[in-house]
């Protein structure tokens, strides 16, 4: 059995649940949230190269490092959020955000 | 061969991956985050998407996962009570996840028809960096400076988040600096002699 399409869909099918999982078990401490998001943006990114190698088209790469910018542009700003959202609270639990009482 | 090598680093980047949401310790997470990044690099590098692997290691290893790693230990967060209660989002989690993948397999399973297995990461190009900077500089050159556009955006946004004045510090004010003339910065006495101001 060759190595195919199929092997990077399931690896990264894997990996997108497991960012899901991780989003709803890690109720408390939002610094693991982002690195949920993170992995699910991995997962989508290997998807995009896997489909652009396999079908030998290059626009899915280029594509894939868009996707890159933006979750590296995510993770600045949402770590941004964080800090400050420590400083006003001194903890980082997600359980009661209720700050702006919407 | 290269079954066995995708097999081996694929097993590294979910165990990895899975460690990232169950270590108890966040620090340990985030090496984790570095692992499973790594290793997903390594399976771009199985496929000849050598470029992206390495953006993948030197973005995210180098940047995001630091970036990461410095919030981690700057925040004094008491993390043995952050994950009090953990166990009772467990079983919805599993539901999420089982529901998420079954979606996931079943869109995978009907509408991948035709399954290439033959791979080419350099169409029309040597190598794979001369392939995609083909395209991107001409084809793509306005995503390309959107991409630069949205990095801006975010290092303002952070910034303007994060900035904090004390009032204590005294900064510099340079208009105050310069519009400042002679007759305000001193005045002129005669003392008599003999006699003080």
């Amino acid at each position: 059995m060759e190595l195919g399409l199929s092997h990077y869909l399931a690896v990264s099918a894997a990996l997108f649940t497991i960012g899901v999982v991780g989003i709803f078990v890690n109720r408390k401490n939002i610094i693991v949230i982002l690195m949920a998001i993170e992995l699910i943006l991995l997962s989508v990114n290997l998807n995009l190269v896997a489909f652009s190698v396999f079908n030998g088209s290059i626009v899915g790469q280029v594509f894939a490092m868009l996707v890159l910018t933006v979750a590296a542009a995510e993770a600045a700003v949402g770590l941004a959020i964080l800090v400050v959202y420590f400083r006003n609270r001194g903890d980082i639990s997600v359980e009661n955000v209720d700050l702006m009482k919407g | 061969m290269a079954l066995i090598a995708f097999y081996l680093i694929a097993a590294v980047t979910l165990v990895s991956a899975l460690m990232v949401i169950m270590a108890r310790n966040p620090v340990h997470s985030v090496l984790w985050l570095i692992l499973a990044f790594f290793s997903s690099a390594g399976l771009l590098v199985l496929i000849g998407a050598e470029f992206l692997a390495m953006l993948l290691v030197v973005v995210y290893v180098g940047a995001v996962a630091v970036l990461f790693l410095f919030v981690v230990m700057m925040l004094d967060v008491d993390f043995v009570a952050l994950r009090q209660g953990t166990l009772r989002y467990w079983p919805f989690a599993m539901l999420v996840g089982v529901i998420f993948a079954a979606e996931i397999v079943l869109a995978s399973v009907m509408g991948v028809k035709s399954r290439p297995e033959a791979f080419n990461a350099a169409p029309g190009a040597s190598t794979n960096a001369e392939a995609i900077g083909q395209v991107m500089y001409t084809d793509y050159i306005l995503l390309f400076q959107l991409a630069g556009i949205i990095l801006l955006v975010a290092m303002i946004g952070a910034i303007v988040l994060t900035l904090r004045h004390h009032p204590a510090v005294k900064r510099q004010n340079i208009a105050r600096q310069t519009s400042r003339r002679r007759g305000d910065a001193y005045e002129l006495k005669d003392p008599k002699p003999g006699q003080g101001i």
